[in-house]
């Protein structure tokens, strides 16, 4: 056997060294801004997919999370996934799709407590206070209650029955004299877990949870609710409107 | 390049005893996978996570310390459990010698390594010729993006974290990069991977820098100069000067941290010129 030529020990010149490195060092920054740019784009959250309870927001759980699928292999019941590359969630991260299987609340949180990095807050203390979403009745043109049925499967299934959501009585106009039970959410309540989403008899759910960010209006910063701004500071802010005299018919 | 490789080898150990740390790595290699897989397959938990961070039997917590170091540059102070995960990966890989991670661990290497031999079979010469100091311009942008876009931007492709997820997790499309990398390495740049571009490459060359075992070349003056360990390495330059640097006062010891102690050089040589060694008990060797 001969010795090679490409594996005999090589002189580098000078110039060749200058290219190589150069080389290096340019197609590293490509590297990084292509890598820069994709993240930006990826770094937003489908709006079918959840976070485990527990989970920072968005921005501090990407982060934190190191992508190991602890807490996936804590979840007894196989609601979460770890995100591949290129779908719509960021790569490696925990997710679940209510709509395939919702969270089941377990009151002791496995995924909570496989996860070594506070990606899934242990500050989290009960369950019951997990804001994983929020359920939205989506489409109130398909919903049976909304044309006045009784379904109330969302209601029923919901592990915080009457508190995150409640049903809500409105008159049904089409037959002019029935009532609706018009299934509605509590923000401060509902947890995200997404079992209404999930039973929903519909072809397509009409109640649909989505991500928090999603679902959430919020208030400009300096608008006030003046009726809460009245009973904090106990009473009006403004000066009596000024009373003018009754006058009843037939007064004089 | 030579088409096969350690045919005097073969002659005088056997084909067993001139692949000896090369199966041993693949039942290392694929072992750890096993180990992962049998929890998700067949509910025996010896290990569960994947190598970004991992619990061994329910009790020892193991992170990836390249990975939460890309998270704390994102701005996230861990949990203790991570951060102890990561010191005991940190100090095992130290003792045995950081590269080790390389060539006994992590799973890329396998398709690294059978592009490589493909290369051989094939007789694929051109390559193009990349700094291997580009790893650390990697490693160093995956630690800087973090800081500006405050998150873990290296994460959404780095392949090595997504090939052992995926095999544990599902894979989905994220074959395209692992076979990215195989045409890269086979086609445009030899050990292009792991020999130039790989930030972990980069990383555990950095933590087992003074690492206590390392590969040398002890009874250097035997060697017939048949190239074969050079042709195996992944890292070739580091054998230069432990072979052949005697007169110019080399230690035979492979002292570069690019060497990924895969001891392949060990299998291929069939006048024995290497062996495993420990450092202190070297110079007592030397003093002799
Ligand atoms: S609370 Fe239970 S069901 Fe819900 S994601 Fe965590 S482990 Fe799974
Ligand atoms: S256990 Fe924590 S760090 Fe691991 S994937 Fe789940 S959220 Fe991320
Ligand atoms: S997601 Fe639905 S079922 Fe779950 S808490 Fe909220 S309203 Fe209830
Ligand atoms: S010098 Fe030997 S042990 Fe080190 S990388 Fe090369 S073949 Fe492997």
């Amino acid at each position: 056997m001969t010795a090679d030529k490409t594996h005999t020990p090589r002189k580098t010149t000078r110039r060749q060294f200058i290219t190589e490195a150069s080389r290096g060092v340019c197609g590293t920054g490509l590297l990084g801004l292509g890598l820069a740019g994709y993240s930006k784009q990826s770094q937003s959250l489908a709006a079918q997919c959840l976070r485990p309870p527990g989970a920072l927001t968005e921005e501090d759980f990407l982060a934190a999370c190191v992508r190991c699928g602890l807490c996936v292999e804590a979840c007894p019941y196989d609601t979460l996934k770890l995100g591949k590359i290129f779908e719509p969630v960021t790569t490696g991260t925990p997710y679940f799709d209510a709509n395939v299987i919702p969270c089941e609340m377990c009151e002791d949180i496995p995924c909570q407590t496989a996860c070594p990095t506070g990606a899934i807050s242990p500050e989290l203390e009960s369950i019951n206070d997990a804001k994983m979403g929020l359920a939205v009745l989506i489409d109130r043109e398909t919903c049976l209650n909304t044309q006045g049925l009784r379904c109330d499967i969302c209601h029923r299934v919901c592990p915080l029955i009457d508190e995150a959501i409640t049903l809500e009585i409105e008159r049904n106009s089409r037959t002019g004299h029935h009532a609706m039970f018009i299934p509605t959410v509590h923000s401060d309540k509902c947890t995200g877990c997404g079992k209404c989403e999930h039973a929903c008899p519909l072809e397509e759910a009409a109640i649909k949870v989505l991500p928090r960010e999603i679902a959430k209006g919020e208030l400009g910063h300096h608008y006030r609710w003046g009726w809460i701004e009245k009973d904090k500071a106990g009473g009006s802010l403004i000066d009596e409107v000024l009373d003018l005299p009754d006058r009843l018919p037939g007064t004089k | 390049m030579k088409a096969s490789v350690g045919a005097e080898a073969i002659a005088t150990k056997g084909w067993l005893g001139a692949h000896k740390y090369l199966l041993l790595r693949r039942v290392s290699q694929l072992g750890i996978l096993a180990l992962f897989l049998i929890g998700p397959l067949f509910g025996v938990w010896v290990l569960k996570g994947n190598l970004s961070s991992s619990v061994l039997l329910d009790t020892v917590p193991m992170t990836d310390p390249f990975m939460l170091m890309q998270s704390i540059a994102a701005g996230h102070i861990p949990e203790i459990t991570a951060v102890l995960g990561a010191l005991i990966v940190a100090v095992f890989y130290f003792m045995v010698g950081g590269r080790f991670f390389c060539s006994w661990v992590c799973p890329v290497n396998v398709i690294t390594d059978l592009a490589h031999w493909l290369r051989r079979k094939l007789k694929v010469r051109a390559s193009t010729k990349l700094s291997r100091k580009t790893r650390f311009w990697v490693l160093a942008m995956s630690l800087v993006l973090p800081v500006v876009l405050g998150t873990m931007a290296w994460e959404l492709i780095n392949p090595v974290s997504l090939f052992h997820r995926g095999v544990i997790f599902g894979m989905g499309l994220g074959w395209i990069v692992l076979v990215g990398i195989f045409l890269f390495d086979l086609l445009l740049v030899e050990h292009g991977w792991c020999g130039h571009v790989c930030p972990l490459g980069a990383f555990y060359n950095l933590v087992g820098r003074y690492s206590p075992i390392k590969v040398s070349a002890y009874q250097r003056e035997k060697c017939d100069k048949c190239m074969d360990c050079f042709t195996v390495c992944t890292e070739p330059h580091v054998l230069k000067m432990p072979l052949f640097g005697e007169n110019k006062g080399y230690s035979p010891m492979i002292e570069s941290a690019d060497c990924t102690n895969c001891a392949r050089c060990i299998d291929v040589c069939s006048q024995d010129v290497f062996k495993i060694t420990t450092r202190l008990p070297i110079k007592a060797e030397v003093k002799q």
